[in-house]
Formats: structure tokens, sequence, C-alpha cells
């Protein structure tokens, strides 16, 4: 009973680390996008309709992940290309794939499909409780590896380090001769593709069927769980199975009629998400905390 | 690649020019869109656009529509006018909403007569004490506030949950998650006109929503405290210059607009639903922003901003109806169109020129254009 | 000296550089070095900054050639200049808080370099020359000397044979200063040719061999730092035909009191790269012109903000005081009410605002008027508009239409409004920065007529300026600013180019004799 518990907190945690970590890296270079949700959708759209019509769940995998990528391509051509309101333009993104999703899947409502297989390892996967990690899909598996990817990356790499400067001193590394806006770009990208295969999860492993919306607002909960992690990668694994954690005892709470209120257990990470924010500030920018240029247009001078 | 190079004057006919350009560039986009998914493109665009006023009743609705977006958006170019990014209306207004539902639910009978203005008052304070929340924090802490608003917006809507599930929920419902339903003198009722009588769902709401747009106007243009808020967003140091403090200004437009997306949930509510429910608003605190900045942040255009956004709401029940495009679609439009209005501000302020040169490699240095 | 030290290793020949019709740098002829500190001196806008970005590859002259190594080069960019061997410190800084001192280098470097490799080239260098660093810590958390060696190390690490450092000491304290100056004579011991641009007399006298003296785009003469005396690189600086101007201040009310003072008054500094002010003292009678000469970024910003009631916050100690009462813990709008107006030298965004109409830059600094602004906050924009209308008629503000933005006037009637503005309310005490910055000869001459005619109701005036020439034909009394200290005022007609220049150079009256 515990590894059914343990089993769907960790499913439920898999899209918001997918989503949270490609954010996690757009917001270390300075841009701000709150377009989480709409690429989601996209990528859940995508995932179902191309795994129907291919018949394979790993195809389908890919196309999420480019129909996320093509979603961010959008948002990076108007606050790159055209030095937008970053703000204004997620939500725009937000809307607007939420609403193309909705139409293009439209006519799949109703299907079903075969999701990702599970992997189980032999042996681990016998170990009582604990042994639900290793009964996981592949892109379970994957997201581990993104993380870790992304952490090396980031921290160990001449290009995880141009990231880094770029989202600390545009104008520093615009003077070092890096181009802060293909930097972004590709940084937008990979965003993307992260939150296409975030949501094409949905679909593939949680639910095989495509509904209008299915993302639920893990887009948005993506984007506090950046902040929540403090923009560290391996955070965001430890956040995420807190999020996602706190909606599964919200429901087995309600079912077991605990006296807490489900909803303030669901409330906490969002409250937690603010103290985070303002701990952060108080302890000025220099603090581990919010890269400097975050929201900030860059206009590459003359 | 692209380059952009600030233009030295720009016309008053040239910042008109984006928002209708907006929208006519949507309404095609969204046409094509339609042909793409194997609509008929030019029918859904009817039942979008001209067919939701092709009936009195449907103008009445439009304006049933238009009335929440009003009023937030108002609210909304306050703040953005100050350069302070609430993002949260959405939970502002649902905090508003149970405020004024608080006082519909709760207050005795002797006081029924000033049931109405009661919770007009609950309503706004309620919204304005969430916004309060990343006011303080902006100030004291230099906290983001868009985040902070954000997040608050789930803590409202889990707030109402609760309430509508919990402590106030109608032992006689049968388990369903609703409210008793509000006392006569907390509904705002249908409005009537001479002659016309009754346009289909249009509740003298509206009114309220026209005298919020008009005193929006009228505080921005022409009062001392509209001057700050636009000195404070347009030029920071000038306003400390001025002696204006940029702290009051903050605190003000996110009261105001936290003051104002509570009473559109009131609103909302004692006009349409006349009870409260998990799930009383659709979004209208984040179309709202999309009202905003298609009345290029002026409290005078606000109310023809809403009007045609609504108009793409009404039009999706309508193509849904008609057509079976799904409600979803009017998402489509009212994304393109804000894309449209983003780009239309950046052409206006700058210009476009493209510059077929490419530098380096991918992340190779090359040399600085300084 | 051996026969390849006699080739300079820069030659800079017939040089000139112009933005439209302004001329930065005119036929200005130049020479380093191996081996050779060399200042460059000059106040500003005499067009060291100019000159050192041509250097530097950032701009090409109009004319003349440079030499390296005696061959003629182009010089196109910064990385072009970084490839022959020629590496900048600029005043400020290019590096990444969040990010390690190695990490910082290890940007700047070409790529292929791995991070272990650059911290311990870090650990080398550094150590070689005396600058301690740690290759791990965080620029953040460097104190803003320690940020410079940063800087420094990043060009030390490209094997520089020319390093150019613009204004270096303006953000150190004396000991980083030193500690500074040690670095450097390390380098130019290792036959590094070293340009080090500065106008503070004391450090080019200690640290420099030769000096290449600039003034209004020429190059005065090129001399031996070490045998000059301050007073003479102090006169060269500024201009002995300075002694000859045209001085008419207007006459002094006799019998005046003293309208306005400031006593004691420090004020830290916000950032590391502001002025901290440091013991301010200042009186002005009533009909009196007191004038604050001063190379920008000696805390003119600084005293603005403190003087007009921007900075209330962050004044530390002292009285300012009007008519003898204290204003200190007044904001902008209450001094205002009081009598004290101010102009402050930014056009776009502090003192105006660029995208609103002269009527509501009117109103910017006359909201406290019932008038304009009734009880209930309610704004009367036809008084603001004739207000502004009356502001254009008395000063001569040529405008496009009659309520245009301020962003559509010329920079000179821009000036006028802002000044007429603050003028029309009679004001009891003035203060203005840079009056006739950017502003045409008719119309500084007509804001200049304007400020003598206000002496003549009381008014007192402070005017800070970089622009010598105009304080010594305004000011009955002249005071320097340097470094966030003020001179003690000496009367306008006891000025001296030499005084005023060592003044301005850093050196005091108490400094004088030693610096000789």
């Amino acid at each position: 009973m515990y590894d059914e518990l343990l089993l769907t907190v960790l499913l439920t945690s898999v899209p918001l680390i997918l989503a949270a970590t490609g954010e996690l890296v757009v917001e270390r270079s300075g841009v701000l996008n709150l377009g989480v949700e709409g690429m989601m959708l996209m990528g859940a759209v995508a995932g179902f309709g191309v795994t129907s019509l291919s018949g394979s769940p790993y195809i389908g995998m890919l196309g999420g992940a480019t129909a996320g990528a093509l979603t961010a391509a959008l948002f990076g051509f108007f606050v790159l290309g055209l030095a937008t309101n970053q703000v204004a333009t997620g939500l725009a993104l937000t809307i607007f794939g939420t609403g193309l999703s909705g139409l293009i899947g439209a006519p799949l409502v109703g299907q079903a499909i075969d999701g990702l297989p599970v992997f189980i390892v032999p042996l681990l996967s016998d170990i009582p409780v604990l042994g639900v990690l290793f009964r996981l899909d592949l892109l379970a598996y994957l997201s581990i590896g993104l993380v870790a990817g992304t952490s090396f990356v980031l921290f160990r790499t001449r290009a995880g380090l141009i990231i880094r400067a770029v989202g600390d001193n545009a104008t520093s590394a615009h003077a070092l001769g890096y181009s802060v806006l293909k930097v972004r770009f590709y940084t937008v990208m990979f965003g993307g593709m992260m939150a296409g295969l975030s949501g094409a999860y949905l679909p593939l492993v949680l639910t095989p069927h495509w509904a209008e919306g299915m993302t639920a607002g893990r887009g948005w909960i993506a984007l506090a769980l950046v902040v929540f992690a403090s923009w560290q990668p391996w955070r965001v694994v430890g956040g995420a199975v807190l999020f996602g954690g706190v909606t599964i005892m919200q429901l087995a709470g309600q079912a077991r009629g605990w006296s807490v209120s489900p909803q303030f257990l669901s409330m906490l990470p969002y409250l937690a998400t603010i103290i985070v924010l303002v701990a952060m500030s108080r302890g000025g920018r220099a603090e581990r905390g919010a890269p400097a240029q975050l929201g900030r247009i860059f206009l590459p001078p003359r | 690649m692209m380059r952009l190079t600030p233009r030295p004057y720009v016309s008053p006919h040239q910042l008109l020019l984006v928002p209708v350009l907006s929208v006519l560039l949507s309404i095609i986009l969204g046409g094509l869109i339609f042909a793409a998914l194997g609509y008929n493109a030019l029918d859904a665009l009817y039942q979008f656009f001209v067919a939701p006023l092709s009936r009195p009743d449907q103008i009445g609705n439009l304006f049933v529509k238009a009335c929440p977006l009003i009023i937030i958006g108002t609210g909304l170019v306050f703040c953005y006018r100050a350069n302070i990014w609430n993002i949260g209306a959405e939970g502002q207004l649902i905090f508003g909403a149970l405020g004024a539902g608080w006082v519909a639910l709760y207050l005795p009978e002797s006081w029924h007569f000033m049931m109405l203005p009661l919770m007009i008052l609950g309503g706004m304070i309620a919204g304005a004490s969430l916004a309060a929340v990343p006011a303080f924090l902006k100030t004291r802490f230099q906290t983001n506030e868009i985040l902070v608003s954000l997040m608050l917006t789930y803590v409202a809507g889990l707030v109402i949950d609760w309430l509508v599930r919990g402590p106030w929920r109608d032992p006689m419902s049968f388990g369903f998650p609703l409210t008793p339903y509000y006392p006569d003198a907390a509904l705002i009722g249908k409005l009537s006109l001479p002659v016309i009588g009754k346009l289909g769902q249009l509740h003298w709401g509206i009114l309220i929503a026209l005298c919020v747009s008009g005193l929006g106007w009228f505080i921005l243009s022409r009062t001392l405290a509209g001057f700050k808020v636009r000195v404070a967003g347009d030029a920071p140091r000038a306003a400390r210059f001025a002696g204006f403090s940029p702290n009051i200004v903050t605190f003000s437009v996110l009261l105001v607009s936290g003051a104002l997306a509570g009473l559109a949930g009131m609103v909302e509510v004692s006009a349409n639903m006349g009870q409260l429910q998990p799930q009383i608003s659709f979004g209208y605190g984040f179309t709202a922003i999309i009202v905003a900045f298609l009345a290029r942040l002026n409290p005078a255009a606000v109310i023809l901003a809403a009007l045609i956004v609504a108009l793409s709401e009404l039009g999706g029940d309508s193509a849904q109806i008609a057509m079976g495009i799904p409600k979803v679609v009017t998402g489509v439009f009212k994304g393109i169109l804000l894309f449209m209005l983003l780009a239309g501000e950046t052409i206006t302020r700058y210009e476009l020129s493209f510059d077929l040169r490419m530098t380096g490699g991918k992340m190779s240095r090359g040399d600085a254009d300084v | 000296m051996s026969p390849d030290r006699e080739i300079p290793l820069l030659t800079g020949r017939h040089i000139s550089k112009r933005f439209g019709t302004f001329t930065a740098n005119d036929d200005i002829n130049f020479d380093i070095h191996a081996g050779e500190i060399h200042a460059l001196l000059g106040e500003n806008g005499a067009g060291k900054s100019t000159f050192v970005k041509l250097v530097y590859g950032l701009l090409s002259p109009d004319e003349g050639q440079f030499l390296w190594h005696g061959a003629p080069v182009e010089i196109r960019s910064p990385q072009a200049a970084r490839d022959m061997g020629i590496g900048m410190v600029f005043q400020h800084f290019s590096l990444f808080d969040v990010l390690s001192v190695a990490e910082n280098i290890q940007l700047a470097l070409p790529a292929g370099i791995s991070l272990s490799e650059v911290k311990e080239r870090v650990i080398t260098v550094s150590a070689e020359y005396g600058m301690t660093l740690s290759p791990d810590a965080r620029v953040g958390d460097l104190s803003v000397g320690e940020q410079q060696r940063v800087e420094i190390l990043r060009c030390l690490l490209q094997n520089p044979s020319l390093l150019i450092l613009d204004e270096p000491t303006s953000v150190l304290t004396p000991q980083e200063a030193d500690q500074l100056f040690a670095v450097l004579r390390r380098l130019r011991d290792d036959g590094c040719a070293i340009l080090f641009i500065s106008h503070k007399l004391d450090e080019i006298k200690a640290l420099t061999s030769k000096a290449t003296i600039l003034r209004a785009g020429k190059k005065v003469t090129t001399c031996d730092s070490a045998s000059t005396s301050a007073k003479e690189l102090a006169e060269l600086m500024v201009g002995a035909a300075l002694d000859n101007s045209m001085r008419t201040p207007p006459v002094l009310h006799k019998g005046a009191d003293s309208l306005f003072c400031v006593a004691q008054v420090s004020r830290p500094a916000a950032t590391a790269f502001a002025t901290a002010l440091q013991d301010i003292s200042l009186s002005v009678m009533s009909g009196e012109i007191l004038g604050i000469a001063g190379i920008a970024g000696n805390g003119q910003t600084e005293l603005m903000e403190v003087l007009s009631g921007e900075a209330i916050g962050d004044v530390t100690a002292g009285k300012i005081e009007l008519d003898g009462v204290s204003v200190a813990g007044l904001g902008p709008d209450m001094r205002r009410q009081k009598g004290m107006r101010c102009v402050p030298e930014e056009r776009n965004g502090h003192g105006a605002i660029i995208n609103m109409s002269l009527s509501e830059n009117a109103l910017l600094t006359a909201s406290h008027e019932p008038d304009n602004v009734s009880a209930s906050g309610l704004v009367s924009w036809v008084k603001c508009h004739a207000l502004s209308r009356k502001i254009i008629g008395s000063y001569d503000v040529r405008t496009p239409h009659h309520d245009p933005l301020a962003g559509s006037l010329s920079g000179g009637n821009l000036q006028k409004f802002m000044i007429g503005r603050e003028m029309m309310s009679r004001p009891r005490l003035l203060i203005v920065a840079q009056p006739t910055w950017g502003v045409d000869i008719g119309a500084a001459q007509a804001i200049r007529a304007a400020m003598r005619t206000l002496l003549e109701d009381g008014t007192a005036i402070i005017i800070i300026s970089q622009d010598l020439e105009e304080l010594l034909v305004m000011s009955h009394r002249i005071c320097v600013l340097n470094q966030g200290q003020l001179s003690e005022p000496l009367p306008a007609q006891d000025v001296t180019a030499e005084s005023i220049g060592l003044m301005m150079g850093g050196i005091t009256n108490s400094v004088s004799e030693r610096a000789v």
C-alpha cells in the first residue's frame, strides 16, 4: 500500500521535474518564461497524437519534445527578437498554447493509446517500498538523467558558465563578446523541449487519454518549483517530490478524514515559495538566488 | 539577425495603429488556423465576430462578459502604468468574492437594506488585502511582485475550495460543494431598460463597471495621485526628484487593483451565480491583463478593449454551438491578439532592420559591438 | 638605452576623431615606450576617453595612424587590440558577481583552457605581482579593490605589452591605491608599458615618468612628470589662458546674511561606484553665487541629491539649514515649499520626463501650489498649461507647438525650460548642476543672464559645474569638490588656473608644498 503511495508520488513528480529543470535553465540565462503551461499542453497533445499515429510511444516522446521546442521558439522570437515584455509574452504563450492544444486535440478526445512501458530492474525492484524506484518508465529515469546532465553542464562546463554569466550581467557578457541573445535562444528552446517532454508524460504514463487542459496548472507549479529550488537542479527533484507528495496527501487525507484540511496542505508549497522568495531578496542579489537579469530585456548596443 | 534601433519620435497616430492592426491581424491569423484545422474559415470567423452581435440579447451578454474585464482591467492599468506587474488579479477576484460572500451569508436580516454596499466594501477590502502582500514584500524586501502575486492566486483558489467544501457548505446541497444561495438582498438583478426591456443576461453591475472605468480615467488623468502613478512608472528618478514617494505609489496601485479585482468578484457572483462554488472565475484575472494591454494602458480605452475581448469569448461559445469548434479556440485568438499587440508596441518604438551577417559559432567569442 | 627601446611600442600620428560637429581628438601625436608608465592627464571633455578608445579598437580614427613597434597598424576591434597585446581596465568593471574569480577570468580567455588551468595561472600570476586573490572566491563578495585586481589579472593572463587603466584609483582607498601602484611598478619592470589616465596630480607624480596633457581635444604637451611641478601640471591641465578670462561676477549686495548653510554633512557611498561625501561644509549668502568646480565623478551627483532632498535617508551626519532653520529632514517637495529649488544635471528622466508634455513637466515641481492642485487632489491642467506657457514666454523656449512633449525640444531649449521652471517660482535658493551643458551659446548666455537677474531679488545661487570658465565668469566664490570633499571657497578674483587646477587635481593648499 505504501508502495502504491510512493509510486503515485513519484509519477506525479516526474512532469514537475522535467518542466522545472527546463525552466530553471531558461531563468538562469535571465529569461522568465511564464508560458510553461502552454508549452506543456502542446507537448501533451503532440505526444498523444504522434503516439496515436505512429503507434510508438517513443516517437510520441520525441513529438512532445519537438512541439514544446517549437512553441518555445515562438516565445523566443517575440522576447528575444522583438524585445517584448517577457511577462506579457509568457502569458500570451500560455493562453495560446492552451487554446491551440485544445483545438488540435479536439478530434483526439476519447481515443486511447498504449503508453510507455515500465522497465523493471531485476532484484532491486523487489526491495519493499523503495523497490518502486526501480519499476518506472523510461521517461522517469530519463528525467533524473536530465537533471544530472543539467547540473553538470551548468556548473562544470564552459557552456553552463556562459549561461550563468549571461543571466548575471548581460552587458558584461556582451562586452566580452558573447552573443546574449543567441545563448538565451538556446536556453529557451531547451526549456521548451523539457516542457514538451513533461507534457507528453501525462498521456504517455499517467492517463493514456487526451483531455483539454490536462496539465491542470502543473506548469504554474513548475514555475513555483524553480524558485523554491533556488535555481539549483537537484533541489528541483526534492521540491517536486514535495509538491507532488502534498497533492497526494491531500487526496489521501480526504479519504482518511484527517483533521487538517487538505487545502491547507496544498497551500504549503506556494506559501513556502513566497517565503523562499523573500528570504532571497532580503539577502540581496549577490546571495545564491535569482539570476540578476531575470525578466530584463537586453538590447545589444549599436 | 534582427536588429532594433530606437525611433526618435512616435506620433500618436502611429500609436493608435497598433491596437487596430493587432486586432485585424489576429482575425486573419485566426482564420488561417481555422482553415488549417479543416473548418470553414469564413463561417468560423462569422460565428466568432458577427453572430454574437446579431441579436440584442447577445449584445447584452457581451456586456455581461465584458463587465468583470472592465473593472479588473481598469485596476491593472493603474498597476502597469506604475510599472508594477500584478499578475494575481485572479486570486484577488476570488478573495473579493469571498469577502462579499461572507457578508452575504452572515449579515443579520435587520441589516439587509445595507447588504449590497456592505458587500461591495467587503469585496474590495478582501481583494485589496490579498494585493497588500506583494505590495508589502516589494516595498520592504524588494521581492518580485510577479511571482508573489502568482503564488497567492493558488492560495486563494485553495481557500475558496476549503470554505465552500467546509465551513460555508450548504447543508442542503447533498454533498455538492456549494454555499447556500445568497439572500435576495445580495443579488444583482437583471437590468431592465425602458422600451427594450431586458437584454439577455445584462445586469446592472455593468453600471458599476462603467463608473469604475470613468473614475479610473478621471483619477489617472486629472488628479495628482494619478500623475504620481504615471511619473513613477515612466521615470522613477524624476518621481523622487519631485518628492513623490515610490513606496506609496506601489502600495496604492496594488491596493487599488486588488480592490477592483475584488469588486469584480463580488459582482460576478451576485449577478451570475448567486452562491459560491469552488470555481467562480474563468480566467478573468488573466484575460484582464490582455484587456489592459489592448487598451494600451489607457483607462479610457478599457471599455472598448474589454468589449473586443469579450466578443471573442462570446464568439467562442457561438462557434462551438454552431460549428462544433471547441471553446478553447478563444484562447488561440486571445493569445494571438496579445502577441500582435506586443509586437506592435516594439515596432512603434524601434526600427526593425535585418543584418545578414552571421557572427561566430555557437558559443564562441566574437568581436563585441560596444 | 638599448636600441630597441628607442622605437616606441605604440605611436599615434595626427590622430583625429570627430562626432558630428564635435571634435573629440584634434591632431594628436603620441608615443609610449616599453617599460614606461605614461599618464594621460586632462579635465573632462579633454578627449582622454576618446583617445584611449581609439587605441583599444572601440573606435576608429577619422584621420591619422597608429604604429605598433614602428609598423603601421589598424586596430579594428577590442579583440584585435587584445591579440596585439593591448589590455584595458575600464572604470566600470565587466564582472559577474555570481561567478568565482577563476570563472570570471576563464570567460575572458579563449575557449579550450580548463578551469583548473585557469586557477593555477591565477595563483601564480597573482602571487608574482603581489596581488593575492583566491581563485574560488565569489566576485560579488570581493571589495572593489579586489574586483579591480580580477580585472587586471584578466588582462595580465593575456600577456599584454601595453596596459591601459582608466581612472583606476577613483574607486580605491588610499591603501588599495598604493597596492595597485606596487603591482604596476612590477609590471613596468617586466617591460610592460602602462597608460594611466588620471586627473590626480599627486598620483601622476608618484607613479608615472611621462605625462601627456590633453585639453579641448588637443595635446598641450608631453612632459617629464618627475621634473614638472604639480603647479605646472595643474596650469597645463586647466589652461593659463584662464588667468586672463573675462570675469565679471555680478555685484554682491552688502549686508547680506548667510541664507543657506551646510555643516559637516557626510553621506556614505550607496554603491561601490558611488562617491562618499565627507564633512561637506558650505554657506552662501543672499544675492551671492557660489561655484562648485570639480571633475565629474568626485561626488557631484551625490552632493546634488543631498541638497535637493532626494537623499534624506542616507545622510549620516551634519546640518543643513535655510534661514537658520533645519531642512535636513525635509523631502524635495517640502524643500521646494520653503523656497529651495534645484535643477539636476540629467534632463532625461530626472529633471524632466521626455515622454510627457511641458505642462506635465511644469507640474512636476509645482504640485504643492494650491493654484495647480486643489486641496482635494484635483489637477488644474489649465493652470499648469498657463504656467508652462509663462515659462516658455519668459525664457524664450522654442517649441514646435503649444504643448509639446519634452522630448521634442532641443537640449538647449529643454534646459531653458527646466531652469526657467525653477526660477519662475522666485526661489530663495537655486541650486543648478551643469547649467549650460549641451546648450548652444545663445541659450547659455540667456541662462546666465537669467541667473544674474535672480540675484537682484536676493536669491542665493549654487552652481555645480565642470565648466571652469563659466564658474569664473559667474561666481563670487569658488570651491572645488574632490573625492567627496569640498575645499575652502576662494573669492573668484583670487583664483588662478594653477590654484584651481591643483585643487581639482586633488592637491589642497596644505599638500601643495610637498607635491612640488
